[in-house]
């Protein structure tokens, strides 16, 4: 009877944070489809969204209600069924990691101790997604965009992971609590500064935002691997962006900004400095993209195997020194 | 490899003024209007659509019907008749009328009108559902004016 | 050029890639067709004629005076610059005397919109680029221009503000005071626009040694405009053959060193500046006097005439042949984008696309003006 309570406990928990993910999926959607619209107007010294609601505030929610209503176009040599799956498939992979991510000190869906790990590789299957749409639209441009996005892939995994080993390499963990734990004296970009930057580079080039986001290149691909897509299937996509957008940005909270800590964060408050923190490098990626140009393909192939991934393998092994002789 | 370090630092450093430009743009006033809520006052020397401008003294039209906006108009938009009539000197205006949809806005008909009967509307938010409506009659709006 | 992948494939993988006519760095309505190798192309072909309004064919059906509207609808982006050509042709031909006053306002008025051309020229290249913000920056400089230009000609694109013999429209003191501010303006934004766009490494990396065009190349292909500054040869019309009234003016023509696309931009924000001296220059020494000559009656004798004007993008000839009637027998108009448009085909073999896309930018075409 004790287990069976268990388990019944276990699985009421387990829905109840999926909800809350979905639920903080969509609705990070909507803020921040709302905030980088305005960020950008205020950038260019526009106005923004200003009809819907207060300031706008309403606008997206309007922009929702509008896609869905939409009709899914399929175009006619389309591998229909791949099609459909394309956006479902990019749309599960930023879901999962939401499950282990810490939000406060109390309010996490499960802390594995091998969260970053599992976050990591989740979020890898968001190439697939990306080469899969791609594939399916039966179109040049998009299989530009889904062949760029798989090779834009080799560049940013490999120093997103050194430079998350450095951080490990002191923690001694994968588990995020743990992680967050550790950091409560001094956050790890101070303790790791080089592989901080790193980090927050290839993020970059992990969510295609720009100055890398080339498997959308807009002006040279017209819009890349979703050019096909309408709708829902449209929205998928971008719904997929932003969370994962905020998956990375959660990370580089988790690993160098010290995630919850802060004044006042008790056992659920530091929820709110978790995601102060979120959003204030969801805001600079946004004041990020709108201040650049994009890079050429193999020009990130050169940041990543000329600085990025040197750097971060230096670093790895500095750390590891430091840590050895510690 | 002399290039490695420096090609970083410049590049960085180049990154790091543009984020700055950028930065300075967010906080500085926004530039643009809201349009249909606020409206920016036409120029004066804005060229909308030619009208019969209404004489003060007379109340009605300066047209003689002399034709030379109709010969001066590029795009043949402009028809414009008259007829003579008892006791009144020179012809008399019956039509004018103007096809918006032709004309290109170029200003001849307005230089080419020596009694300047014809002058621009700052009319600018003209959109319409058929052609039709673009058909102006412009003796019937000057007399509507009066 | 065959690559590895084609010496091992042979030519058959190879496919065709339709860019254009609604691709958004195709601006207008320029279809390229690519040969593509993967994401290098091989061969291009351009596909022009979308927008073709026959507007050659309209000069010869209307009397002179009504061609006007239709050098505005060229180019979009220099609408005086064009019409400038178009009356000054008229003049050389008819031998109609322009008021001192006159020439110097349509200095002024010609360098505004040159500066209005090239504001859209880099603020649709760094789009092009992936950059959104600079264009609208460049925008809102260019609205300036064009609330200006509108106060005094009536109309802010399709400006047909220059006659045969004149301008149609006085300037005011409101116009000089305007215009000084502008200047003034305009300066102190240069700096933001070099450390936005041209200092930024992204930008360098992008443009430098794309799209080069040496010298020679320049010559076989006859480009002009800063298409052919940029590959540092020094030939601007208003250099070369005074028109107008530009040999009483102090500027200089900005070239390039590589010819590559960086130093087109380079050579079209440099303009800008030279642009700000020439109209700084004619508002110091603008006269009194009439706006318009006296004869306001063209009358086209039989011959030809030719004339030519530095456009935005480059040298533009009107030449007309004229059957002593009202209406021209035949008008030819050279437009410079089409030349400029021409070495594309040799600067994309082998490259990518996103270069593609640079090298295309950077020659700035306005596709209506080759349409015609």
């Amino acid at each position: 009877m004790d287990t069976m309570q268990m388990t019944l406990y276990d699985v009421l928990r387990m829905v109840i944070a999926f909800l809350l993910v979905i639920t903080i999926v969509f609705i990070n959607a909507l803020v921040m489809g709302y905030l980088e619209r305005k960020v950008a107007a205020k950038i260019q010294r526009r106005w923004g969204p200003m009809e819907v609601g207060l300031q706008g505030w309403l606008q997206m929610v309007l922009d929702g209600v509008k896609i869905i209503a939409k009709q899914l176009i399929v175009p006619r040599d389309a591998d229909r069924v791949v099609f459909r799956v394309a956006p479902l498939l990019s749309f599960t992979p930023v879901v999962l990691p939401f499950l282990v991510l810490p939000f406060a000190k109390n309010l996490v869906g499960r802390d594995i101790n091998l969260g970053l790990i599992f976050i990591i590789a989740v979020s890898s299957i968001n190439v697939l997604s990306i080469f899969v749409a791609g594939w399916a639209s039966n179109n040049k441009y998009s299989l530009f965009g889904a062949v760029r996005s798989v090779s834009q892939n080799i560049a940013y995994e490999i120093p997103i992971l050194l430079s998350l080993l450095s951080v490990v390499l002191i923690t001694h963990t994968y588990s995020m609590q743990g992680i967050v734990a550790a950091q409560g004296t001094v956050w790890f970009c101070l303790v790791q500064p080089v592989a901080c930057l790193i980090y927050l580079v290839s993020a970059t080039a992990e969510t295609n935002r720009a100055p890398f986001d080339l498997p959308e290149a807009e002006s040279e691909l017209t819009a890349g691997y979703h050019t096909e897509y309408s709708g829902f299937g449209f929205s998928l996509f971008m719904i997929a962006e932003y969370a994962n957008m905020f998956i990375v940005c959660a990370v580089a909270t988790v690993l160098f900004f010290g995630g919850w800590h802060g004044p006042f964060s008790g056992e659920y408050l530091g929820v709110l400095w978790f995601l102060l923190k979120v959003f204030l490098l969801m805001l600079t990626m946004i004041w990020v993209r709108w201040t650049y140009p994009r890079v050429r393909f193999d020009q990130l192939m050169n940041l990543a195997w000329k600085y990025l991934i040197p750097f971060s393998l230096v670093n790895l092994l500095l750390t590891a020194l430091i840590v050895k002789c510690i | 490899m002399s290039g490695y370090f420096s090609d970083l630092i410049t590049g960085s450093k180049s990154l790091l003024v543009g984020l700055g430009v950028t930065l300075k743009a967010l906080v500085s006033p926004v530039v643009t209007v809201q349009y249909p809520r606020e409206k920016i006052d036409v120029s004066p020397a804005f060229r909308g659509h030619i009208d019969l401008m209404k004489d003060e003294t007379t109340g009605t039209h300066r047209c003689i019907v002399c034709l030379s906006c109709m010969k001066a108009c590029p795009c043949q938009c402009i028809t414009v008749e008259g007829e003579k009539q008892e006791g009144v000197k020179g012809k008399v205006l019956t039509l004018f009328t103007l096809d918006f949809t032709k004309c290109s806005l170029c200003g001849l008909c307005v230089e080419s009108c020596k009694p300047h009967a014809i002058d621009f509307s700052d009319e600018y938010e003209l959109a319409g559902f058929s052609r039709e409506e673009f058909f102006y009659d412009l003796l019937k709006r000057v007399k509507e004016r009066a | 050029m065959a690559t590895k992948l084609e010496r091992m494939a042979g030519s058959k993988h190879r496919f065709l890639l339709n860019m254009g006519p609604q691709h958004p760095s195709t601006h207008g309505v320029l279809r390229v067709v690519l040969e593509m190798d993967g994401e290098y192309a091989m061969e291009l072909d351009p596909v022009l004629g979308y927008g073709h309004r026959m507007h050659e064919k309209m000069a010869e059906v209307r009397p002179t005076s009504g061609f006007y509207p239709n050098t505005a609808r060229m180019d979009y982006l220099g609408a005086i610059l064009f019409s400038h050509g178009y009356v000054g042709l008229l003049e050389r031909m008819a031998g109609v005397e322009v008021p001192e006053r006159a020439e110097y306002i349509r200095v002024i008025t010609a360098e505004l919109n040159r500066i209005s051309s090239h504001l859209v020229g880099i603020g649709a290249y760094v789009l092009d680029l992936g950059a959104f913000t600079p264009i609208l920056y460049a925008f809102d400089d260019r609205e300036k221009i064009l609330d200006i230009l509108e106060a005094i000609t009536g109309s802010r694109l399709t400006y047909c503000y220059f006659r045969a013999g004149g301008v149609s429209r006085d300037i005011d003191d409101t116009f000089i005071r305007r215009t000084r501010e502008f200047i003034d303006r305009m300066r102190n934004r240069m700096p933001m626009y070099h450390d936005l766009v041209t200092d930024n490494i992204i930008f360098l990396k992008r443009t430098k040694e794309i799209g080069l065009i040496d010298r020679d190349m320049a010559i076989r292909y006859g480009l002009t405009g800063p298409v052919l500054r940029g590959s540092g040869i020094a030939y601007d019309v208003r250099k070369s053959e005074p028109y107008s009234i530009y040999d009483r003016f102090d500027f200089e023509i900005p070239t390039g060193e590589n010819g590559d696309s960086f130093d087109r931009y380079l050579v079209r924000m440099e303009e800008i500046v030279q642009s700000l001296r020439i109209i700084e220059q004619a508002l110091d020494a603008l006269p009194d006097g009439p706006v318009m000559a006296k004869t306001k009656k063209i009358k086209l004798p039989a011959g030809e005439c030719n004339y030519t004007v530095e456009a935005a993008r480059g040298s533009l000839s009107y030449y007309l042949v004229g059957d002593g009637s009202d209406t021209p027998y035949r008008l030819k108009i050279r437009v410079p984008s089409y030349a400029n448009l021409s070495p594309l085909p040799e600067l994309c073999r082998g490259i990518l696309l996103s270069d593609l896309v640079t090298a295309m930018g950077s020659l700035d075409l306005v596709i209506p003006e080759i349409d015609r």
